[in-house]
């Protein structure tokens, strides 16, 4: 370990640690433009130099390995007279609008010249101007802004592994640009944003509308997907500006996936401000304690048998408990949280958890993909599979839909069939499991929702315990789930009860008649339909496909409008905050099934949303600690059966459109009109990766 | 010869295909991107110039992303990003050739030619563009015609040239001026005398 001196401080750090790292440790901060931890070193910016002893030039320190004995200056006249002539070229095309740009105030390039920069300017020619680039609906160019620290292009290339980005031209004349033909349209886009140093590229859906020092941050956690990115949350008055993510290693690292990110004005838009009863075929606007009327005399009286309750894709534990409550006080058992079918077990956490852990998966050297598409279901998931490709020693396999995943991989068909050619042993992918040392297998809900989805899940079980993905201290075999809430209500065990009925079976009931009132939490994703005449009670905060069917709606908060619970895919428990107030008379979900509670005369046991929390606690332990995972013990998964013919697909179609929220969001439906269904998966359309 | 409009595929014919091979088989296994540079010089010997068809193809035979080529493209200016003439007419104007006279080079060929810099002739047979130093400042001023340097300049030699490739004739290239590529103009100003030592009498 090479020790070197600091501004008079001496310290031993690792070799291979930069210049620029090793500052970092003992505090002292070096500027720089294209230097970023995540990326791949550029040293093209010079806005790191620093003085080495004996050494006949400053140096970028973002590029320079330590040494033994090397006697290092960040801050002496010399350094910052190198820094002040770096500052002066990068200044000489930059436009200097900060008063009309977006990235005013929170802009490297305007607080670094502020710091270290001259106090004016000796540049008397002409300035360059750059042509706009289009990106598409999400991103906002000002390429005569842009320094060209290269980090979008390593960015696209690198994690994204979509590279349509780079430096066109020479010199003067340089330019970033993306490929002809080529879309910005990987599902991460929106990184760039946050990566640029300055304001070349912005955020085009809230281009004009904030400054970035109005804005009350909130931290809090995303519900778009089933990965529980962390997340903050910017808004203004009563209103969602911006989304961006915060750091969190275990999970999203710094990045966040466009639908997270920008699918916030869906929160604005279909809102459900106030109560609606069916009258004469229409919905007709009233208020709660009319709503509660109407649903307390249809219910009132009614055998519990005929009751059911069906939770949605962002429906928050606290509202699954407390539905679950009441439906017990109202003796039914007729409820499920998986609106889509899946074949997943309420009570055996490890089989339907992600269990080797988001940044587990970086462990892992052999990974099996079935029924899945990581790269639309959870795009900073797939980011993490290729960084760990990256690194090399790792082979993947997909059973599912043929697509580009941006890492090397084998498609080995879309059929079950193939997966119990595995399972038996009959297929060469069998044996580079077996010989991995930590080996994965990720299983998608496109694979779990089908008829055959237990005996998939069997099999993949089957093979998991054969090939070594679940040995001492490696759990390798995970499920990627979509929806945020699911494994919260798999966790609180919204699932029939004794004698109840599971998502198709309420569905059934219905249209038969047997079932005549159904509570949709959140339910938007079941065919309305086939719900017959059945009396719909629909919580929610969006005027989506539950609403349209409704007999009585009630609104709700999204998920930026209350502190509520969600469990993520790997099983850790996570809270959001309360970031801005739900709009109109719409309440927090629990304390409509609370309010509901007594009005049907069966009143909760818990007041506070601190005696809810404990009741989830008392129901499962898991609820107790915020943040972690524990680990799940193995109990086997699934139940074996015979196979379907169905191709296996993944879940979703349409990485933009998923849920109430994102199908609300006119950024979103720019994104499927300019992309499709999602970023060359879907669509024939060339990404660049193509060939 | 193709232009813009119709170079809308491209491949290699069966001779370059075999010489790409042989380029690619130069670098380790795993890096053949770097023979990007040679298969795009190859593939504009083939067809004139480095339009998108060829971006392509090259980023395919050498696995890696189109955008990485069309980098390298836009940054070495003796790639041509559109299609030329037969006759590819580089006339130098940098500061040797500019104090040699090249001012006077470039008008000729202007008048001979009749285009402006950067066009084409109608007849697609001359591109004429203004480039920077080619490194053959001692024989100033000079042009490159495809891969022929013509140096020692004067308007009358600017044209005999250009006329004779009209002509169909190839002219020969080098100093036009008549001396032995840089040697002094009018003959050797050392070593006149070769005898050496004792032989000197």
């Amino acid at each position: 370990m090479p020790k070197l001196t600091i501004d008079g401080t001496e310290i031993e750090v690792e070799a291979g640690v930069t210049i620029l790292q090793a500052a970092e440790t003992i505090g002292i901060e070096i500027p720089r433009f294209c230097y970023h931890e995540r990326l791949a070193v550029a040293g093209n910016c010079r806005m790191c130099l620093v003085e080495v002893e004996k050494m006949p030039k400053p140096v970028a320190s973002c590029a320079m390995p330590v040494g033994e004995g090397m006697v290092v200056h960040t801050n002496n006249a010399n350094v910052r007279k190198a820094r002040q002539g770096v500052m002066e070229f990068l200044l000489i095309n930059h436009p200097l609008d900060c008063p009309i740009c977006d990235q005013g105030g929170e802009c490297d390039l305007q607080d670094q010249a502020v710091a270290y920069g001259g106090d004016r300017s000796r540049y008397q020619e002409e300035k360059r101007a750059v042509e706009d680039k289009s990106y598409g609906p999400l991103i906002q160019t000002w390429m005569t802004r842009c320094i060209q620290c290269t980090r979008c292009i390593r960015f696209i290339s690198e994690i994204a592994g979509t590279p349509v980005l780079g430096g066109l031209g020479r010199s003067e004349h340089l330019e970033v640009g993306r490929y002809v033909g080529a879309a910005v349209s990987s599902e991460l886009s929106g990184n760039l944003i946050d990566l640029c140093p300055v304001g070349a590229l912005t955020n085009k859906p809230a281009s004009y509308t904030y400054r970035a020092w109005e804005l009350k941050k909130t931290e809090s956690v995303d519900a778009m997907d089933a990965l529980g990115s962390a997340i903050r949350l910017d808004t203004r008055g009563n209103e969602v500006i911006r989304i961006l993510p915060r750091v969190n290693d275990d999970i999203n690292e710094e990045w966040l996936s466009d639908r997270s990110r920008f699918a916030c004005d869906g929160l604005k838009r279909q809102r459900l401000d106030r109560c609606y009863v069916r009258k004469d075929g229409t919905l007709a606007a009233t208020s709660w304690s009319d709503a509660f009327a109407a649903i307390t005399a249809k219910v009132n009286g009614l055998a519990g048998s005929k009751i059911a309750a069906i939770a949605g894709d962002q429906t928050d534990v606290e509202t699954m408990q407390a539905f679950k409550d009441l439906l017990a006080a109202l003796g039914s058992g007729n409820m499920d949280c998986r609106q889509d079918g899946a074949k997943l077990a309420a009570g055996n956490r490890a089989a339907y958890l992600f269990n080797s852990t988001i940044a587990g998966i970086e462990q892992a050297d052999a990974l099996l993909i079935i029924g899945s598409n990581p790269r639309i279901e959870a795009p900073v998931l797939n980011a993490r599979i290729r960084k760990r490709w990256l690194k090399g020693g790792f082979k993947a396999a997909i059973i599912g839909p043929k697509t580009d995943l941006t890492f090397q991989h084998d498609w080995l068909g879309d059929s079950a069939q193939v997966l119990a050619a595995i399972a038996a042993g009959n297929h060469p992918f069998a044996d580079v499991l077996k010989n991995a040392a930590k080996p994965a297998i990720i299983i998608g809900q496109g694979a779990l929702t089908g008829e055959d989805g237990a005996a998939i899940l069997a099999l993949a079980a089957k093979l998991a315990q054969d090939t070594g993905v679940i040995a001492d201290g490696w759990n390798g075999f995970n499920v990627l789930h979509t929806a945020a809430a699911r494994v919260g209500g798999l966790d609180v065990g919204f699932v029939p009860q004794a004698g109840g009925k599971d998502t198709a079976g309420i569905i059934a009931g219905a249209q038969s008649g047997e079932i005549s009132v159904v509570f949709l939490a959140g339910a938007d994703e079941i065919d309305m339909k086939s719900l017959g005449n059945a009396f719909v009670v629909y919580l929610g905060s969006h005027g989506d496909a539950g609403a349209h069917r409704a007999d009585v709606v009630l609104p709700t908060a999204a998920y930026t409008e209350k502190s509520a619970t969600f469990v993520n895919t790997e099983g850790r428990v996570q809270r959001t905050r309360l970031a801005i107030f739900p709009p109109g008379e719409a309440k927090e979900d629990w304390k409509v099934v609370r309010a509901l509670s007594d009005a049907l005369g069966k009143p909760l046991a818990f007041d506070t949303v601190k005696q809810l929390r404990q009741r989830m606690v008392a129901s499962n332990a898991v609820f107790a600690t915020e943040g972690v995972v524990a680990a799940a013990t193995w109990a086997g998964a699934g139940a074996e059966g015979a196979l379907s013919d169905k191709p296996l697909a993944s879940a979703i179609d349409n990485f933009y459109m998923v849920d109430p929220i994102s199908r609300a969001s006119k950024t979103m439906a720019e994104c499927t009109a300019e992309f499709g269904g999602g970023c060359g998966c879907n669509s024939k359309k060339k990404t660049g990766t193509h060939g | 010869m193709s232009t813009e409009q119709d170079m809308t595929s491209f491949a290699f014919t069966a001779e370059n295909l075999e010489q790409a091979k042989k380029i690619i088989a130069k670098y380790p296994a795993g890096r053949q991107q770097s023979a990007v540079m040679p298969l795009l010089d190859l593939a504009q010997r083939q067809v004139g110039w480095t339009g998108i068809p060829v971006i392509e193809y090259i980023a395919e035979m050498l696995e890696m992303a189109p955008i990485r080529v069309q980098e390298v493209v836009t940054f070495y200016t003796m790639y041509n990003q559109k299609p030329v003439g037969q006759f590819h007419v580089q006339v130098c104007t940098n500061i040797c050739c500019l104090l040699r006279g090249s001012d006077g080079v470039g008008e000729t060929a202007r008048e001979v030619l009749g285009v402006n810099w950067g066009d084409t002739t109608e007849d697609g047979k001359f591109t004429l563009v203004e480039v920077e130093c080619l490194g053959a400042c001692v024989n100033a001023p000079m042009m490159q015609i495809n891969d022929d340097y013509y140096e020692d300049l004067t308007p009358e030699s600017t044209k005999a040239v250009l006329e004779a490739l009209k002509r169909g004739e190839t002219p020969n290239p080098g100093p036009q001026g008549g001396r032995q590529f840089s040697a002094p103009e009018g003959g050797p100003t050392t070593l006149g005398d070769l005898t050496f030592g004792s032989e000197k009498a």
